[in-house]
């Protein structure tokens, strides 16, 4: 069981939240202009890190609110969270970004 | 044909619980390890959302006479009303008063401004389970740690108990929680209560 710690509500278990994939994919500047390869890229493909990965959770429990959360891949420590609003914070080999 | 009543659909209405209401009763131990359980029902609730920085939460709290609570598990009461922090711009009004009133009431004082207030009043019902025990028969379902260092009277947080989703808040220090499940989800709560109870009816096992 993984302690979450949500910005607005504090730590709570994981059966409080909702799983939303890898964060920081933005969505195509210009989608028309995309070749099916890069959609299938953008829709599909997803990073698999082993180490800290930017994950999205949502505490549907409890604010509802979606935050984004820096978890350790292999020993699936928790290392930190934060708002949607708030810049990915930096650690060393943090992997998984785009 | 059907046939018109003379009463109005107020009076026709009927809690979620009404049919557990005497297992409910008969579930209650007295004495040191004492717990009850009871439903509230029919109290109203208004879903609020307004940005807690606008004027409009400013008029909003003139209108109930309490401020917005603003952090996780905060609650603030004034008269008939009592404000259950939801979220960071998301808020549930209970009420004595009558649910449409409140509703239009926090409309007028939203003013068109971004935000909305909803009458929800049936889609959670309360329970309420107090006494010495009451404490213990929650911590074997509640994740959240319910000790007096940690949560009192006054305090709200939605959580889950048992495999249900609820809002749990603790009224006094009896200690009294009220738990505000969706309708749907009450009979099976009550019954998971009802369950949890009866343990507390015979001597401690030490």
């Amino acid at each position: 069981m993984l302690l979450i710690t949500c910005p607005w509500c504090g730590p709570r278990d994981e059966t409080e939240y909702h799983y939303g994939g890898q964060a920081h994919v933005p969505y195509p500047g210009n989608p028309a202009d995309l070749t099916d390869e890069q959609w299938a890229e953008y829709v599909f493909y997803r990073d698999n890190p082993k180490g800290p990965f930017a994950e999205r959770w949502m505490h549907s429990i409890g604010c509802r609110r979606w935050f984004n959360v820096l978890r350790d891949t292999a020993t699936h420590e928790v290392l930190t969270s934060y708002r949607l609003d708030e810049p990915r914070p930096e650690l060393p080999q943090a992997g998984g970004n785009r | 044909m059907a046939e018109l009543t003379e009463v109005g659909p107020v009076h026709l209405r009927r809690t979620p619980l009404a049919h557990l209401k005497e297992q409910m009763r008969a579930a209650t131990v007295t004495g040191p390890r004492g717990v009850t359980l009871t439903e509230w029902p029919f109290i109203t609730m208004v879903n609020l959302r307004v940005d807690p920085a606008s004027e409009a939460a400013d008029r909003i709290e003139k209108a109930l006479g309490a401020p917005l609570p603003r952090q996780c598990g905060h609650t603030s009461t004034s008269g008939p009303h009592t404000l259950v922090w939801l979220g960071p711009d998301e808020w549930l009004v209970l009420s004595q008063a009558e649910e449409t009133a409140v509703a239009v009431e926090l409309r007028e004082a939203l003013a068109g401004a971004p935000g909305s207030a909803v009458d929800v009043s049936a889609n959670r019902t309360t329970l309420e389970l107090g006494g010495p025990a009451a404490r213990q028969v929650l911590e074997k379902g509640c994740p959240l740690d319910l000790h007096p260092r940690a949560f009192g009277p006054g305090r709200a947080v939605s959580t889950t108990v048992g495999p249900v989703a609820a809002v749990l808040w603790q009224v006094d220090d009896t200690p009294t929680y009220r738990l505000l499940p969706r309708s749907s989800f009450a009979d099976y709560l009550a019954r998971w209560l009802i369950d949890a109870m009866s343990e507390y009816r015979g001597p401690e096992v030490p």
